[in-house]
Parts: structure tokens; C-alpha cells; sequence
């Protein structure tokens, strides 16, 4: 029982360091999604983007032996994805849930193509960042300051994301699209133009977080390595009601359970681990069903044009 | 003569199947407030959208003060000077005032300073507005003030103003007036799109009348009489809804203590909501959107269910009771709007009459549908109200407006309901249209049904009606005849006047002349 684990053997210095880490990927790819939602698309690609920037990412890191290389190879495969979704739904007028869903499959298929001759192969190593003394402060140092260049890329993003958004005439521009998108349109805004740019920030931005996963999370590349991130990264989302620090508190809280689930097996809780592994998806669903039932949902405030899809008549 | 601000020139507009406009040539002057009159469909749309740069035309040419001018954006033509207030769709519910004003500008100042200007101007030309509220928190005539300041801050020489009434209480629209006339006081000019005749003839000095994309007659409105304008523009005289008097009927619906929360953030929650309607009668809820009028249509059908004794039809509580139950026992809704509420639009006409007439009308035998007694039924409906459709097979999305509207309405009114609630049932119709439905639902009362009427068109309540109460912030004012009822009561029973005490001297005048040309107004 529980008496028989040993708790003392948790460090909760450790814990907060891996829960950055952990949280990275989603974080990156949410905060992607974020601005598409933002400019009124919705793209249940996300998955997708992220393992097939995964696979670029690894790919062109072994072929360099340089992972900033592969991480910007990451970025261009998710945003190509993510473009093939803008011409499908922007141009082509395809339905936006059935094109995300095909993208989905599409990218875990195609990943799985790319990546044989992959497994096994360790990719070249990315290494942390140097702050000097700052990493040597107590406590403080270990968690803030001794990570990899990536993790302080998606924090940057985040801030950038925030600032572009509620400051920037162009971040009001793409939240008008999202708002209202006949309404740009009548004051003149290329609706189509606004959310073909959001979509391919989205592909980059989950493509990156999946490059963090092949290139420095794991690091290996895995047929289906994502598992599922990208579906927890449209789901913080909603959970952060389309607010950039929100995103950034719901990723780290989900990188907190994931880091405890695996701190609490190897410290011996002695309950089945698909109970643990569980726990991060279903506290999600949780939180998604209380956060959208009634009077919850009011405060939501989605994108009024959220999913729909857009026709410039005359 | 001097030259026009902007002349336009045998303009032509087709698109596939349609001519929108055909050979359009006039001129609006410096410090001019021009109409252009025209029904739904006539081309008034487009025509603007060409001044505004949002379409190309054809053919034909526009001269802004004698020089060519062919705006490819919207944003050439507000360097031009033109500026353009919209009948809806440009505003964003969830950014405030001073964000939605910078969206509209080319190179807005940091939203600070702007936010300051907003202030100034909105106080200089009577329009007071903050310009740190929410847009979706904002009433009608707020947001229109919002769109007005957004166009003067450009400094435009012409501003367009699509329909801006449409949604206006009385005193709103005394301000409004007010403002355009100062407007052109200063050596601007407006182009003032509209169908209600009265209005044109208080405030134009030239009109310019369009039917079917062409231009039929250019006049000063102030020397025709709102009857003659009907008629160039229709091109038929029209006929006023006619009706005998009524007898006393028995209460057949009966609405008590209907407390109902607001579904959406925006939408409005109704508070203890009380009125009766009798066999026979009409009763007018008047009030301009978003005062709680979608709410109120929903707790009637089903769509909302409330305490079960706070609505009874014929004595029995239904508050509870789903659409079918209601349905079956007489009382039928016609929601807003038709695209989508009313009628499923890649549905066809057949399936669409299915959806509310399957039980009252037997289509539906033991769990099947009877496509041919649907389709006869559809059918039905399309006779009788003259819906102008090639058959029962056409989606719903292929017909215009009016015969959508005709169809709804008429799809419930042919199900002889003992009460009819409709919102809205000529929104966006033309005039012959307009006509024919509030001529239904008037005889629909004569054959002994209660019927409701919810409309932010005071003329069509006033036409309609046999007692007028008014929807404001969820709350319904207790009814009053119509007969004897004066349009400065009615505009204060509407409440929402506010900051606006002011006008409310001048209103009475200039709109008792509304209810006068009732049918002429509509047309």
C-alpha cells in the first residue's frame, strides 16, 4: 500500500525542472493552435503538424548533425502541413473538422513513411544553455536555469504571442478576422490571407513542438511518438479560453501531472501505471466538460467566428 | 451648375444570372443628403459596394469632383473621402469601442490618444459613447454611434449610410437625424439608403429610385408624397392590410412570471414577463433587438423550457413541455431567422415543411415519413402564399428573403395553430411580400387564433396590432390599445431613450407622420 512507497525519494526541485520540460511540446504547439483559433480556424491537425515536424526535425538533425538545423527543418515541415490545410479549407472551401482529422491521420502515416531507418538512430545533442552563476542559485537555478535553448524559445513565444495580440495593430487585425471575419471583410481586411499566415504559424509552432520531442524530450525518433500531444494541446486551448499566459499555466500544469505520474511509479505507488497515465487525459476532460457546461461557458469567449467557414460574396 | 462631389456614369453590375445594376448614371452634390430608394434586390447593395471599392463594376464610370475615380479597396476609397456606415456586419462584439474604431481607420493613432478623440467627437456631434466598453454590451443605436464616429474621425466629404434606422427607437433616430443634418451643415454629403419613405422626406433633398437594378426616377422627395415614391419604386400600387373589427375572444395564451436566463453571454434574460392574448386578437411586442426577443420566442416554442406554470395555453400549463407537445396543442412559433432557425438551408422545401407540420398534418405514419403527403403539403404552402419557387424540391438556401419568409410563416399558418408567435416576419422582405404576410397573419386572427407579433418595425406593429407592449432590457411593459396611441408614447414605452431626453420634444413631431404612411413606410 501506500505506506510501502517511499515519498522521500521525490525531489520536488527535480519535479519542477522536468514539468518545464515535459510541458514544452504541448506548450509550443498550443500556443500555435492558439492563433488559429484566435483568427477563427479551427485545425484538428495539430497531432499531425507536430509528429511530422518530429520526423523532419530528426531527419534533417541526423543528416546535418546540427539540431538547430533540424529545428528549423521542423518548423518548414509543420508549416507545409499546415498549408496544405489553408488551401484545403481557406481556398477550397473543404470542411475545416474532416480536413484537420485527415491531417491528423495523413501526418502519422506519412511521418511513419519517413521516419524508417530512423529507429535506433540517436540524433546529435542540443546543449543547454550557459547562464554561468545564475545556475548555480539554489533551488532557483536548477529549475529556471539550467534547461535547453527551447525551452526559453516557446517562453519567448508565449510573451511575443501576448504582446502581438493584445498590442499590435496586426494581432487586432487577426483577432477581428476571428471575431467577425463578414466584418473584416466589409472594412476591407483579407480575411483569407490573415488566416492562411495564422494557419502556417500554427504548422511551425507544432512542428518545433515536435522536433522538442524527437530532438531533446526522448530523444529518438518513434513511429506515433507524440501520443496524443497534439490532441492535449487543442484541448489546453479551451481550457486557457484562448489567453496566451493561460496556455503557458495549463501546459505546465499538465507537464506537473505527467512529471508526478512517472515520479510517483518509479517511487513505488504500487496502483497500475495505466491508472497514472491516464490521469493527465481524463483531468482534461474533466476540466473541458466543466469549462464548457452552462454558466462556464459565457466567460469562455471563443472566437465568434471560430470554425466557420468563409465566403466573400460581391 | 456646380460640379457634383461624385457623378456616376452609366454604371453596370452582372452577376451570373443577375443584373444587379443596368446603366445607373446620377450625381450627388457637395452638402447633400441624397436618397437612394429601391426595394430588397433592386441593386442599392451594389451600387454602394462599387462607390466603397468592395466590388468592380462593368462598365461605367464614377468622377469624384470631375476627375476619374475607381476605388479597388476600401481603403482607396477612404483616402478619396468616402466612408461608409454599415446595416450590420462590421462591428466585433468582444473588443471595445475604441478597438472596433481603429479597425476601421487606415492609420489609427495608439489607441490611447484615440480613445480621447472618440470622446471628443462623440460629445461634439451629440453622440455620447464610451470608448471603453465592450461593443457586445452595447445597444443598436450604441453601436451605430460607434460605426458613425468610426467614419467622422476619416474626416470623409461623403459618408454612405446603408438602412441605418432599421434598428433605431424613435428618439434614436431624432438624434441621428440631427446629427446628418449638422453633417451637411459643414459641406458634407450623404448618401442615405433607405426604404422607409417617411424618413427620406424629412431629411432628403434628392432621391434617386431604383427597381430591379435600374435607375426609374430622380426626384425631390420633399415635393412627392410618400404613396407616389411607393409606387416608382414597387412599380404597382399597393394595398394596406385590411381587417374588420374584432369581437372579444377568450384568453387563449397566457404568459406569468416568465423568468427565463439568457443563454449566451449576449443574449438577454428575461424578467418576470406578463401578458395574455385572446382569441381573435394581435398582440404587438415591439423593441429593438437583443432586448430579449430570440429569448422570448424560445420559451414560447419549447426551445427553452421555463417554470411550468408561467405560460398556459387554454388553461393548461406548458412551461415545461417540449416544441412537439406545444405543437400539438396549437401553439406554433416562426423563429427570426429563416436561414437556419426557421428552415434547415440545404434541406428541401418538402423536408422543410415536414420538420414542423409532421404531426399536426399527419405526414409521419407509424415512425415513416409520407413523402407525398409532405410534398403535397409543401406544395399547399407554396400556393397559397405564392412563394415564387420552381417546386417543393428547391433547397431552402436557393430562395430569396421574402419567399423564404412567406414559406415559413405560411408553413405554420396552414397548420390552423390555435396561437401563432412569429419574430421578426418581415425582416429584410420586400414590400409585396411585407404585405402579404401581415395580411395572413391579420386574417389569421379574423378566423379566431391569438397571434403574437414580435418586431422591431413600429409601423408594422401599429398596422398589425390590436394591443402594442414594448421589450426592454427582458422586461415587457404592460400592454396598451393601439387605437389612440401616439409614437412618442410608443418610443417611451421603449424605453432605451436614456441620454437621450433631448430629442424627445422633437420626436413626436417628425415621426407622427410614420404612423400615418404605415404601408408607405414598410415599402
Amino acid at each position: 500500500m501506500i505506506a510501502s512507497m517511499d515519498l522521500s525519494s521525490i525531489n520536488p526541485v527535480v519535479l519542477a525542472a522536468a514539468l518545464m520540460v515535459a510541458a514544452t511540446p504541448i506548450l509550443l504547439a498550443a500556443i500555435g493552435e492558439l492563433v488559429v483559433e484566435k483568427a477563427g480556424v479551427l485545425n484538428l491537425g495539430v497531432e499531425g503538424m507536430m509528429i511530422t515536424g518530429a520526423v523532419t526535425g530528426f531527419a534533417f538533425a541526423v543528416a546535418t548533425g546540427n539540431p538547430y538545423l533540424g529545428m528549423l527543418a521542423a518548423v518548414a515541415g509543420g508549416a507545409g502541413l499546415a498549408l496544405i490545410f489553408a488551401l484545403l479549407t481557406q481556398y477550397l472551401m473543404a470542411n475545416q473538422v474532416a480536413t484537420g482529422l485527415a491531417l491528423t491521420l495523413f501526418g502519422l502515416g506519412f511521418s511513419a513513411l519517413l521516419g524508417q531507418g530512423y529507429s535506433g538512430v540517436s540524433p546529435p545533442r542540443t546543449p543547454r544553455m550557459d547562464f554561468g552563476p545564475l545556475a548555480d542559485i539554489p533551488v532557483l537555478g536548477p529549475i529556471l536555469f539550467r534547461h535547453d535553448p527551447l525551452v526559453y524559445v516557446s517562453l519567448i513565444i508565449v510573451a511575443a504571442v501576448w504582446w502581438f495580440l493584445r498590442y499590435s495593430r496586426a494581432g487586432r487585425i487577426l483577432r477581428a478576422v476571428g471575431e467577425n471575419h463578414d466584418a473584416a471583410h466589409a472594412l476591407g481586411y483579407r480575411v483569407r490571407l490573415v488566416r492562411v499566415a495564422a494557419i502556417a504559424f500554427g504548422g511551425a509552432c507544432a512542428g518545433l513542438g515536435g522536433a522538442y520531442l524527437s530532438l531533446i524530450r526522448v530523444p529518438q525518433w518513434t513511429e506515433g511518438m507524440t501520443a496524443g500531444a497534439g490532441w492535449i494541446a487543442l484541448a489546453l486551448v479551451v481550457f486557457a479560453a484562448w489567453r496566451p499566459w493561460r496556455a503557458l499555466l495549463g501546459a505546465y500544469l499538465f507537464g506537473g501531472i505527467v512529471t508526478l505520474q512517472l515520479t510517483l511509479q518509479a517511487a513505488g505507488w504500487r496502483i497500475p501505471v495505466e491508472y497514472l497515465a491516464m490521469a493527465p487525459y481524463l483531468v482534461t476532460i474533466v476540466v473541458l466538460v466543466i469549462m464548457s457546461s452552462g454558466r462556464a461557458r459565457r466567460t469562455l469567449s471563443a472566437p465568434g467566428s471560430l470554425g466557420r467557414p468563409f465566403h466573400a460574396a460581391g | 451648375m456646380s460640379m457634383p462631389l461624385l457623378a456616376i456614369e452609366g454604371l453596370t453590375k452582372t452577376y451570373p444570372g443577375v443584373i444587379a445594376n443596368q446603366d445607373v448614371s446620377f450625381a450627388i452634390g457637395e452638402g447633400e443628403i441624397h436618397a437612394l430608394l429601391g426595394e430588397n434586390g433592386a441593386g442599392k447593395s451594389t451600387l454602394v459596394k462599387a462607390i466603397y471599392g468592395l466590388i468592380r463594376p462593368d462598365a461605367g464610370r464614377m468622377l469624384w469632383r470631375g476627375a476619374p475615380y475607381a476605388p479597388a479597396a476600401p481603403h482607396e476609397a477612404r483616402a478619396t473621402g468616402v466612408a461608409m456606415v454599415f446595416q450590420h456586419f462590421s462591428l466585433f462584439d468582444a473588443m471595445d469601442v475604441a478597438e472596433n474604431v481603429a479597425l476601421g481607420m487606415d492609420s489609427p493613432p495608439p489607441i490611447r490618444q484615440l480613445a480621447a478623440n472618440i470622446a471628443q467627437v462623440s460629445t461634439d456631434y451629440g453622440l455620447p459613447l464610451d470608448p471603453h466598453r465592450l461593443v457586445g454590451d452595447l445597444s443598436a443605436g450604441e453601436r451605430q454611434r460607434v460605426e458613425i464616429i468610426r467614419c467622422l474621425l476619416q474626416n470623409p466629404q461623403l459618408l454612405i449610410m446603408d438602412e441605418p434606422t432599421s434598428v433605431l427607437t424613435p428618439q434614436e433616430v431624432e438624434i441621428l437625424f440631427q446629427t446628418l443634418r449638422k453633417l451637411r451643415g459643414e459641406g458634407r454629403s450623404i448618401l442615405y439608403i433607405s426604404h422607409k419613405l417617411d424618413e427620406i422626406r424629412a431629411l432628403c433633398e434628392t432621391a434617386t429610385i431604383l427597381r430591379r437594378g435600374k435607375l426609374v426616377a430622380s426626384c425631390d422627395p420633399r415635393q412627392s408624397s410618400a404613396r407616389d415614391l411607393a409606387e416608382m419604386m414597387v412599380g404597382t400600387a399597393l394595398q394596406p392590410p385590411e381587417r374588420a373589427g374584432r369581437a372579444e375572444g377568450a384568453v387563449l395564451l397566457q404568459v406569468e412570471g416568465l423568468n427565463l436566463r439568457a443563454p449566451s453571454a449576449f443574449g438577454t434574460s428575461l424578467k418576470d414577463v406578463s401578458f395574455a392574448v385572446q382569441a381573435g386578437e394581435i398582440l404587438g411586442i415591439g423593441g429593438v433587438a437583443g432586448n430579449g426577443q430570440d429569448e422570448l420566442l424560445a420559451a414560447l416554442s419549447g426551445e427553452m423550457r421555463a417554470r411550468n406554470g408561467a405560460i398556459t395555453l387554454e388553461g393548461r400549463p406548458l412551461g415545461r413541455a417540449g416544441p412537439n407537445t406545444r405543437r400539438a396543442l396549437g401553439l406554433l412559433c416562426a423563429p427570426e431567422e429563416r436561414l437556419g432557425h426557421a428552415a434547415a438551408p440545404d434541406m428541401s422545401l418538402t423536408e422543410n415543411a415536414l420538420m414542423t407540420g409532421a404531426q399536426r398534418e399527419g405526414l409521419v405514419r407509424g415512425g415513416f415519413i409520407d413523402w407525398t403527403r409532405a410534398r403535397g403539403f409543401a406544395e399547399q404552402v407554396i400556393r397559397r402564399f405564392d412563394v415564387r419557387t420552381p417546386g417543393p424540391d428547391v433547397t431552402a438556401r436557393a430562395l430569396s428573403g421574402g419567399n423564404l419568409q412567406k414559406f415559413v410563416i405560411g408553413r405554420e399558418i396552414m397548420q390552423r395553430p390555435r396561437v401563432l408567435v412569429v419574430n421578426q416576419p418581415t425582416w429584410g422582405v420586400d414590400a409585396a411580400a411585407a404585405a402579404a404576410i401581415r395580411q395572413a397573419l391579420m386574417d389569421l386572427a379574423q378566423n379566431g387564433a391569438a397571434v403574437v407579433v414580435i418586431s422591431q418595425d413600429l409601423d408594422e406593429l401599429l398596422a398589425v396590432a390590436d394591443r402594442f407592449c414594448a421589450l426592454n432590457a427582458g422586461r415587457l411593459s404592460a400592454p396598451r390599445a393601439v387605437a389612440g396611441l401616439s409614437m412618442e408614447q410608443v418610443g417611451l414605452m421603449l424605453g432605451g431613450a436614456g441620454d437621450m431626453e433631448v430629442a424627445a420634444d422633437n420626436a413626436a413631431e417628425t415621426l407622427a407622420q410614420a404612423r400615418s404612411g404605415v404601408v408607405h413606410a414598410e415599402a
